[in-house]
């Protein structure tokens, strides 16, 4: 029989439901398991003090009228950039350490709506520039495969915690590979919605114009009932799509793929990238064949041009978001903002500054209107597209010190659909020395379904939803 | 296609705009990095965009207007407004002196 830290969405509340464990019960197994592995990782920096108070009036709300909402009791592991009312919200930064949201995010307050309990917020880079965890003013989380290589990042504690299983489903939030990235370093499954899916409302803000909040996960099932529960419409925040948000649960369990048309990106198999990890993403291919999808190698632009365009957009908007942190209202003062923030930020007043603007700004900006007209093309004709989420397996710890451009080197697959605002999937395909690695599948704006059914019929036909055994790794 | 450098002399420029006070070491090592960026920035000259229009907004939204009126849902009380502030004065913020300060002209 599995453990109660085992479960998907579902098992939990059929468990519920057949009174096989209680809410408390399993809270209480995950606080003991937090307790024990917290330490050797660096997952979580706050825990909620309120949770078995919350667990047990979930307990009495099923005795009472059983399981009418779709998360109730699913323990949630956060990401510190999600305001939470009553936790503790730092963004990973010394800048906000000690602050007590005044108002609640609204992914937050749709999941608790639909009744889950957040367990604590986890661990990022600071402000959520990097892809390592190794910028967080608290120190790196390490991967729960093995503590001498890091998580990934910026969402690298939400990832970890999900492989480490000390929480049973995770939110993240990506700008350009944040969700995906630490998901396929720590050999779990992650969901980058649409932009404008989700809102972006009380998220601390990185590059407004690319961020998108979604879950990380065990199973392409678990992060698309999340997506089900924070999509839709906000008034708070303009970006946030006012198409109806579909039953993406209803793309689960396909039998085959016939009749779907899936392009692999010839360009995405970096020339240096290695053998092994390009053989794992041919062999996903032939996989989703064998499922009935047609899938044939095309070509979209060299992905190096999306690490230009992303440096000079995000730069300028963090120039811009963090502008507000000045200590006045809330906070403390802008001296102690950590290296990489500050790099991030002054790299962004330059490209805006008068006499760069046009040279810098604008021409991103033109080139991301060419990569958003190649994926216009390409989605034509295909379904969706698929390639490596990173050029190979985690990296050891310490890779990303002195690397001042370290995030958009290592997340040059996955900005290019980032810039565009696609949806993409990053699921487990395999490992390379015992670490895993991550294929992306891609689709068109608000196709998350198309993208779940088939991430979900592949991770259904294969078998690496595997996970760490801690006592041997930490 | 132009090389760019970024002066340490820039970069204490920059820093004064962005609010940010550097230390001494900061500087020049920022004026390495950024020149290092700003050359894999450049590559971006390598595609012609003389034709094309600027994507600024993704998801093809624009001009989302809502009514103008107070929505006291949307308003913090005074009181929770000003609970995460260092420097408070009869119900308002206390900010920094601006005018006829001894701060530097602002560039």
């Amino acid at each position: 029989m599995k453990q109660l830290h085992e479960l998907t969405i579902k098992e939990v509340l059929d468990g519920y439901t057949n009174k096989d464990f209680t809410c408390v019960d399993l809270v209480s197994h995950f606080q003991k398991r937090i307790e024990k592995y917290n330490h050797k990782l660096n997952i979580y920096l706050a825990l909620n003090e309120n949770v078995l108070a919350e667990a047990a009036a979930i307990d009495n709300e099923i005795a009472e009228k059983g399981i009418t909402r779709p998360l109730l009791g699913i323990p949630f592991a956060v990401k510190d950039n999600f305001l939470t009312l009553g936790i503790e919200t730092t963004a990973s930064s010394n800048i906000l350490k000690g602050y007590k949201p005044q108002y609640e995010s609204t992914v937050i307050e749709k999941i608790k709506t639909a009744g889950a309990i957040i367990l604590g917020k986890t661990n990022m880079d600071s402000f959520a520039h990097g892809s390592s965890t190794e910028t967080s003013d608290f120190g790196a989380t390490l991967n729960p495969w093995n503590v001498e290589k890091l998580p990934g990042g910026s969402s690298g504690g939400s990832a970890a915690a999900i492989a480490a299983q000390l929480a049973t489903v995770a939110l993240g939030s990506e700008t350009a590979g944040s969700i995906r990235q630490p998901a396929a370093w720590c050999g779990v499954t992650g969901l980058k919605p649409t932009y404008g899916r989700a809102s972006r409302f009380g998220i601390i803000a990185m590059g407004s114009s690319l961020d998108s909040p979604g879950p990380i996960g065990r199973s392409v099932e678990d992060c698309a009932l999340i997506t089900e529960v924070i999509s839709g419409k906000d008034p708070k925040d303009a970006t946030t799509s006012p198409s109806p948000v579909e039953k993406y649960s209803e793309n689960l369990y396909a039998s085959d793929l016939r009749g779907i048309r899936i392009g692999i990106v010839k360009e995405y198999l970096l020339p240096d990238m290695r053998e092994d990890v390009k053989n794992l993403i041919l062999d996903a291919a032939d996989k989703l064949r064998l499922l009935g999808a047609t899938v044939d190698e095309i070509s979209l632009m060299d992905p190096k041009y999306a690490i230009g365009v992303y440096t000079v957009i995000q730069r300028s908007e963090v120039s811009s978001n963090l502008a507000r942190f000045d200590g006045i209202r809330f906070g403390h003062g802008r001296s102690v903002l950590c290296e990489e923030t500050k790099r991030r930020i002054m790299l962004g007043t330059y490209t805006l500054s008068a006499g760069y603007y046009d040279a810098f700004y604008k021409k991103a900006q033109a080139v991301r209107t060419k990569i958003v007209d190649e994926f216009k093309e390409i989605f034509k004709t295909y379904d969706a597209v698929i390639g490596a989420v990173s050029p190979g397996p985690a990296l050891s710890v310490g890779a990303s010190k002195n690397q001042p451009m370290f995030g958009e080197m290592e997340d040059i697959l996955v900005e290019p659909s980032s810039i565009a605002g696609l949806t993409s999937v990053g699921l487990p395909c395999g490992f390379v020395d015992s670490l895993p690695i991550g294929l992306q599948i891609t689709a068109n704006q608000l196709k998350e379904g198309t993208a779940i059914k088939i991430a979900d019929c592949f991770q259904r036909h294969t078998n690496y939803q595997v996970f760490p055994d801690l006592d041997k790794t930490t | 296609m132009h090389t760019v450098t970024v002066t340490p002399e820039e970069v204490k420029k920059i820093a004064k705009l962005a609010n940010l006070k550097l230390q001494d070491n900061e500087v020049n090592l920022f004026a390495g990095q950024f020149t290092k960026t700003i050359e894999v920035v450049n590559e971006l000259n390598e595609i012609d965009t003389s034709k094309i229009a600027e994507t600024y907004q993704i998801n093809g939204l624009s001009n989302i207007t809502r009514t103008d009126e107070v929505d006291l849902e949307n308003v913090l009380p005074q009181k929770i407004a000003l609970r995460e502030a260092k420097n408070t004065h009869n119900g308002f913020f206390v900010v920094d002196r601006l005018i006829d300060s001894d701060a530097e002209e602002l560039i």
